[in-house]
């Protein structure tokens, strides 16, 4: 049976990695997203699985990933300083190909900037954060219910595509309480990892991939031995210093995203059907841009939504069609404008495309983005 | 079991010629440890080697277990997140005095103080090698190196000393001269439950035994045979006679809970509901 809770966003996140099967965590207490740590101290010892804080962040998500290559379906979570500190291990869980669910709630920065506002300053960095060029998928909430929901759906493409997965929550989303409906966790389908098929002699860590571009991984301690660098590696994982060797390595990280976009890539379409402008909002940020929308067509504005849910990979080409059906974008977000520039580069030129930001520790208010709407329309009324 | 014994049945096949300059300590360290592993009775299946970044990290991938080259300094967050999911197994780190004593120092006491049972071995060759010599937390005062052409102003580090005051269970110095020895002390320290380090005098006649002068390959593996002593008889010397010397044996070993085990009643306390 389901039930019924008054929970906080924070505590959605630790309840849905339970019901996708994690068993083990290793962070360092930072504000605002100690309490997914604090829950999951709790919860996981008693379904057997293992919770430790170590000494500094980048051991938080260092031993998440030795955890992870002994098999566990691991957590790590932070705010902005400590994801600053987690991105080398980013990168060594992409090369290396280790999966991993990464939370960060988002503060506002840079540095130890208001470590309990509401900031949504990390997009970039969670797309280029750790050094080299590399893949990265990283899902972005927008209620109490969704931070269980993409909980669950992180561990399903961490360990579907053997990648790092972005859990990017913003403050608002985090400490906010609603009420979330959780269904049995038995029920839940549990995401596994691609397990070797080839006996142990004939397993090679990095080839077998065929179609989906994802080798199988066995766990340590399984009897099947390999080895895990974060250098460049051949198919059996061993360092190949070659330009060949580089070049396919990273052809195939990208492809495995690239060539499933149509699994990844979540949007979705608030009041669309015959709108004439449109807002593209995320986490937090998207609930007043929902409101916002209701109070336009009050107005009798044709106004709608575009939630990216999977804010990496971008969304490029619901972004574009959008483009081509509105007659103006507006993007809203909480920083200088970081993803306003990502939509532009989709939209390439169908339509004028801005931004409304807020950096001030407020969360945009619904008033705010109706006004930037009337002042588009003004403008374009008096082109 | 001879050394071409021992590299056939724990080195990987094709991984040898190692990438090592000739006349480096971190072969025979090497050996000790596979000497060591094979004396313990270690299952390849149930073993995890956890390495760093440097010279001597490089070794986890020419031996035949579950191995991780990790990233610089994080070998031991590494191996404690195999270690926590799977005790079973047993977990060595390779390391270096650059690796785990810099970089890595703060995941080196941490560890240390949660004596997780995890066998550190350390090649401490004075310096960072792989990138040309320049100096580390255990290059000696007044050495020359890449970054220090008017010599070390830095004190270095005293790592076994250091380990014990951080927590750990099991403490001992070997050097390669010694290797007969240094393979016994390896073997106690993957006995050991609890986190044992196991300091490895190396020398690095290329990167550092060059810039300091200390002669060839053999020279620098002499001098190892002149300085060290049992750490019983250290002990007796006067300071000024421990000055130029350094204790090799096992400088400490106690007993205390175990983390792993620990955190295996809190499993069982939590799953009969009580806090
Ligand atoms: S640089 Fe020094 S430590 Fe590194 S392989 Fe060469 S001799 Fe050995």
């Amino acid at each position: 049976m389901s039930k019924t809770l008054l929970m906080q966003g924070n505590k959605a996140v630790a309840e849905g990695a339970v019901a996708a099967g994690a068993d083990f965590f290793g962070g360092y207490p930072i504000t605002p997203s100690t309490e997914i740590a604090e829950e999951l101290s709790a919860l996981l010892p008693t379904i057997g699985g293992t919770f430790i804080q170590m000494e500094d962040e980048i051991a938080g998500i260092g031993v998440a990933l030795g955890a992870s290559l002994a098999g566990r379906k691991v957590m790590t979570a932070t705010s902005g300083p400590g994801f600053s500190l987690k991105q080398e291990l980013i990168g060594y869980a992409a090369l290396a190909e280790i999966p991993i669910v990464i939370v960060n709630v988002q503060r506002v920065g840079p540095s130890t900037g208001q470590p309990t506002a509401p900031s949504q300053g990390d997009v970039m960095q969670a797309r280029w954060g750790t050094h080299g060029d590399h893949p990265i998928i990283a899902l972005t909430p927008s209620s109490v219910p969704e931070c269980f929901r993409l909980t669950v759906r992180a561990y399903e493409l961490s360990e579907r595509y053997r990648t790092p997965v972005i859990l990017l929550m913003d403050e608002i989303v985090g400490h906010m309480r609603e009420k979330v409906q959780l269904p049995p966790y038995a029920s839940i389908p549990r995401p596994e990892r691609k397990k070797p098929l080839v006996p142990p002699q004939e397993y090679r860590a990095y080839f077998g991939a065929q179609d989906d571009l994802v080798p199988p991984m066995a766990a340590f301690g399984s009897g099947y031995r390999w080895h895990v660098t974060g250098l460049v590696h051949d198919e059996y994982g061993f360092p190949d210093s070659s330009g060949k060797a580089t070049k396919e390595l990273l052809d195939r990280l990208f492809a495995k995203i690239n060539d499933h976009l149509d699994d990844i890539v979540e949007t979705e379409e608030y009041r669309l059907e015959d709108a004439e402008c449109a807002f593209v909002a995320y986490g937090g940020t998207a609930r007043t841009a929902y409101a916002a929308v209701d109070m336009a067509r009050e107005e009798g504005i044709k106004a709608g939504l575009l939630r990216p849910i999977t804010i990496w990979p971008l969304a490029e080409k619901q972004i574009k069609d959008l483009g081509g059906r509105v007659n103006h974008i507006i993007v809203a977000e909480m920083n200088r404008g970081q993803y306003v520039l990502e939509v532009e580069r989709a939209v390439a030129g169908l339509c004028p495309v801005t931004l409304c930001a807020k950096y001030n520790n407020e969360a945009i208010a619904p008033a705010e983005l109706l006004a930037a709407l009337q002042k588009t329309k003004r403008h374009a009324g008096g082109a | 079991m001879s050394m071409e014994q021992l590299i056939e049945k724990y080195f990987r096949p094709g991984r040898l010629p190692h990438i090592w300059c000739p006349g480096c300590a971190n072969g025979i360290i090497t050996g000790a440890l596979v000497k060591a592993i094979d004396r313990v009775g270690l299952e390849k299946d149930n073993t995890a080697v956890v390495a760093g970044i440097g010279c001597s990290s490089r070794a986890s991938g020419y031996l035949d277990f579950n191995t991780v080259h990790s990233a610089h300094g994080r070998a031991l967050p590494f191996a404690t997140g195999i270690k926590l999911a799977a005790p079973q197994m047993a977990v060595i780190v390779i390391t270096g005095d650059g690796d785990a004593a810099a970089i890595g120092g703060n995941h080196f006491i941490h560890a240390a103080r949660r004596n997780i049972d995890l066998t550190v071995l350390l090649y401490n060759n004075s310096t960072y090698g792989m990138t040309g010599g320049q100096y580390s937390p255990l290059t000696p005062t007044n050495s020359k190196a890449a970054t220090a052409p008017y010599g070390t102003v830095d004190r270095p580090f005293d790592l076994a000393a250091l380990a014990r005051g951080a927590g750990a269970t099991f403490v001992a110095r070997g050097s390669a001269f010694h290797a007969p020895m240094l393979a016994d002390l390896i073997a106690s320290g993957i006995r050991h439950k609890g986190f044992s380090l196991i300091e490895a005098v190396a020398s690095c006649p290329i990167s550092y035994g060059r810039q300091n002068k200390l002669g060839d390959a053999p020279a620098m593996l002499k001098w190892q045979r002149d300085h060290a002593l049992p750490a019983d008889a250290y002990e007796k010397l006067s300071d000024a006679q421990k000055a130029d010397k350094f204790p090799i044996g096992v400088l400490y070993q106690a007993d205390a809970p175990e983390y792993t085990e620990e955190y295996a009643k809190i499993i069982a306390r939590a799953q009969k509901g009580g806090l």
